[in-house]
């Protein structure tokens, strides 16, 4: 059970030695019960300190590692059940189906297809984590070697779905180094797939028909010492999806009842209609699934949902940040507007769509200010006349253009001069205020200057 | 032993708000829409009541629209109704079903085609002829003249419950008039923020706009383009009015068709970008997934555009609403 700030006071020494990096003990406790610090940073703590936080700290949702090294995925460590409390932490992983009896050109091209499913956005990768072979062929031979080939030829880890733990035992052992997930077992099925999990060294997708059997089926296998474990409830229509994975999420969050604490996994049914499969996907990034499997996909599906999981999991406390330097907006030339901002990705992102949209390709120098936004990166002190001229200068965008002009965002008009003298012999103009008038300064201010 | 499952339910509940007005309630409407309703967080009627299911709307520019947030891709779906919003609002009833449409106004941007108040008004009144499902009246964004056209519209479609949008906090004046005259709704917008759009809501009702007129847009960001942003600012605002807060009880309406369509993701050809797909469905799911994110964190209006994209919302809608 969780301590409370001050029964954890109680625990420490009480010297307010600010070692840790808090004023006092009491704040220090504080930020200890509310999970956002460790004890370690407390160089005094007695070892029944450590022992009695070391129980109360053990995340109330288990962390589940899958795989190895640059492709390993880590589920569960969650702690709110709504992202703007803190944050969702481990980004749910998508997870592409191929069935084992596909035709070999099917096969491969489906993994190929998987093994391309990688896009860069906003600073970051995102991709699908995971292939999931579905056992169609009702033979382990053949589940064993589509297993095979799909380690040979992807580096991502692998689902395999089968209920019989017979059957994908072979297919298992054929995974075992790469590393993936058992789904899944069931009451009856548990300690055969327990074994084999085990010698396996895989994870272990549990089903059950309701949350009462789920739970219990979870606490059986912790008794038996095996917690590598993914919930898996029912699948229904979205309301029941909805409702399991709040359910579960809030018992093992507000209640702490240990059988409901382990990531969870949604199974998206195989229906045809690609965009309500696609829908069901989007509830569980929103809704709390640590891993979706789902069947059958197609690609136009991967970019809108892996962007809608950036979006849900993006730390509302340290927005997403574009790396500074020379943006090309279109194919712009030496007398095309040079336009200038902040690194905040929302900004960058606005200002994009809108120079694309005003008709006329740009240039857009992104100055690095912390991610913060233009009005705010200014009155922080990082986005002043010297720091735009420095980062002007600095980015090479002068061997890009003919003529000498940049143009500053509205809300900074105040930091003309100062720019200007940072960068002699240039012409330091004030664009508008909002990105969605660029295209009234395009036409109004920019064309007029006849370039 | 037993499991007890963690229920939750909250002394607030949303307000409904109705759209249109039949021939029953004094205007010409086929149907009216009440909206709202809510005392549980989205869909969750397993602790709570959801009487009434979120509303789509298809959003209809008065002009032929710019390819900039109209793609290809999009115009498809519309191709011989691109310059006639009569013919275009006819479409989406017959042949798509609409039950909702949303007349957008681009063409009295005074940046744009600059036309009169009065030629927009008899826009407005065939389109209230052709069709009678009822109508949001959009106008081409915040300023003077939108808000004399949007008064204008309520002044000559009164008795039919039209919404106008939006008011924003430095031009609502006129329209909170307009909507009390005239018996409208208004959509008030505010910028991604959670005090700010209490702020507007008190302001409106201090003008003594009731609050059941009122509908709030919390400003929506597309998939990728800030959507975080505006999800979570709608669960902030969705929680403080399930927890009694009667100034963040209005429901929530979200324009998610204009922010989907502009963005690059949609724009760019499969040849150009094989990883990324055939771009006519990804571009349909990228507003589908927008408006759906949208839906969890509490939308109960949500204007689009592409058929195919209403349509999976309405699928999702159905499933989302069984109990």
């Amino acid at each position: 059970m969780a301590l409370t700030g001050l029964q954890i006071f109680k625990l420490l020494p009480q010297t307010n030695c600010k070692e840790c990096g808090y004023p006092t003990c009491l704040a220090f406790a504080m930020k200890l019960a509310a999970k956002q610090v460790a004890l370690d940073l407390c160089p005094y703590a007695s070892d029944e300190a450590k022992s009695a936080l070391g129980a109360a700290s053990v995340p109330p949702i288990r962390k589940v590692t899958i795989g190895k090294g640059d492709h390993q995925i880590e589920l569960g460590e969650e702690v709110v059940l709504f992202r703007h409390d803190k944050t969702f932490y481990h980004p749910t992983a998508l997870a592409l189906g191929v069935a084992d009896n596909l035709a070999d050109t099917e096969f491969n091209q489906a993994l190929s297809r998987i093994n391309s499913a990688s896009y860069d956005r906003a600073g970051e990768t995102i991709a699908i984590a995971m292939t999931v072979l579905i056992c169609k062929s009702g033979n382990a031979d053949q589940y064993a070697n589509r297993a095979k080939a799909i380690v040979a030829a992807s580096q991502l880890p692998v689902a395999l779905i089968c209920d019989d733990p017979a059957l994908c035992s072979s297919a298992a052992e054929a995974i075992s180094s790469r590393g993936g997930v058992l789904c899944g077992a069931t009451i009856d099925t548990l300690d055969a797939f327990i074994d084999l999990a085990t010698r396996t060294h895989l994870a272990l997708m549990l089903k059950a028909e309701t949350l009462e059997e789920l739970g219990a089926l979870a606490e059986k296998a912790a008794a038996r010492g095996f917690e590598e474990i993914i919930l898996a409830p029912v699948t229904g229509k979205q309301s029941e999806s909805l409702k399991q994975q709040t359910l579960i999420r809030r018992m093992a969050l507000d209640r702490q009842i240990k059988g409901f604490g382990y990531p969870t996994a949604m199974l998206v049914p195989e229906g045809s209609d690609l965009y309500l499969n696609a829908l069901s996907v989007a509830l569980g990034i929103a809704k709390y699934a640590g891993l979706i499997v789902i069947p059958n996909w197609q690609m136009w599906q991967l970019l809108p949902l892996l962007t809608l999981r950036q979006n849900i999991y993006t730390d509302p406390q340290k927005p997403l940040q574009v790396e500074g330097g020379i943006y090309k907006v279109g194919e712009p030339t030496d007398k095309s507007p040079v336009y200038v901002t902040t690194n905040f990705s929302l900004t960058y992102f606005m200002l994009t769509t809108e120079i694309d949209a005003s008709g006329q390709p740009g240039w857009l120098v992104i100055v690095e200010a912390e991610g913060m936004s233009v009005l705010t990166a200014w009155s922080a002190g990082k986005f002043g006349g010297a720091t735009v001229g420095k980062a002007i200068l600095e980015s090479g965008i002068a061997d890009k253009i003919a003529h000498r002009k940049i143009i500053l965002p509205g809300y900074v008009a105040v930091i003309k001069g100062d720019a200007e003298d940072a960068l002699p012999g240039w012409d330091v103009m004030v664009g508008p205020q909002e990105a969605s008038d660029v295209s009234a300064f395009v036409k109004d201010v920019w064309m007029e200057l006849k370039i | 032993m037993p499991l007890t499952l963690p229920l939750k339910s909250w002394p607030g509940k949303i307000r409904e708000v109705k759209l249109g007005r039949t021939v029953a309630e004094g205007g010409s409407r086929s149907t009216s829409i009440i909206i709202g309703g809510e005392n549980a967080l989205p869909f969750h009627h397993f602790e709570g009541s959801v009487p009434r299911r979120p509303a789509i709307a298809y959003q209809i520019p008065d002009i032929e629209p710019p390819l900039s947030d109209w793609p290809d891709t999009l115009r498809s779906a519309f191709r011989d109704v691109l310059k006639d919003p009569i013919a275009w609002a006819k479409l989406v009833m017959e042949k798509h079903r609409a039950r909702l449409i949303c007349l957008n106004f681009i063409g009295a941007n005074p940046d744009r085609a600059n036309r009169p108040i009065s030629e927009c008004v008899d826009v407005l009144k065939a389109v209230m002829q052709a069709v009678s499902v009822p109508v949001i009246v959009q106008g081409y964004g915040p300023g003077e003249k939108n808000s004399e056209l949007l008064a204008k519209c309520a002044e000559e479609s009164r008795g039919e419950g039209i919404t106008l949008a939006s008011a924003v906090a430095e031009h609502y004046k006129t329209l909170a008039a307009a909507t009390i005259a005239y018996d409208c709704n208004l959509v008030a917008e505010s910028p991604i923020d959670v005090n700010l759009a209490k702020q507007l809501n008190i302001l409106l009702t201090d003008m003594k706009v009731p609050p059941e007129k009122i509908i709030m847009d919390p400003l929506t960001g597309g998939l990728g383009y800030g959507f975080e942003y505006t999800y979570s600012v709608m669960e902030r605002i969705r929680l403080q009015a399930l927890g009694g807060d009667a100034m963040m009880s209005m429901p929530f309406l979200n324009f998610v068709g204009q922010e989907a369509w502009k963005t690059k993701e949609v724009k760019v050809p499969a040849e150009q970008m094989p990883t990324w797909g055939s771009q006519l469905e990804r571009g349909v799911l990228w507003e589908a997934i927008t408006a759906y994110g949208l839906l969890l964190s509490g939308s109960n209006l949500l204007v689009m555009r592409h058929p195919d994209a209403v349509a999976a919302v309405e699928k999702s809608i159905d499933e989302l609403m069984a109990k």
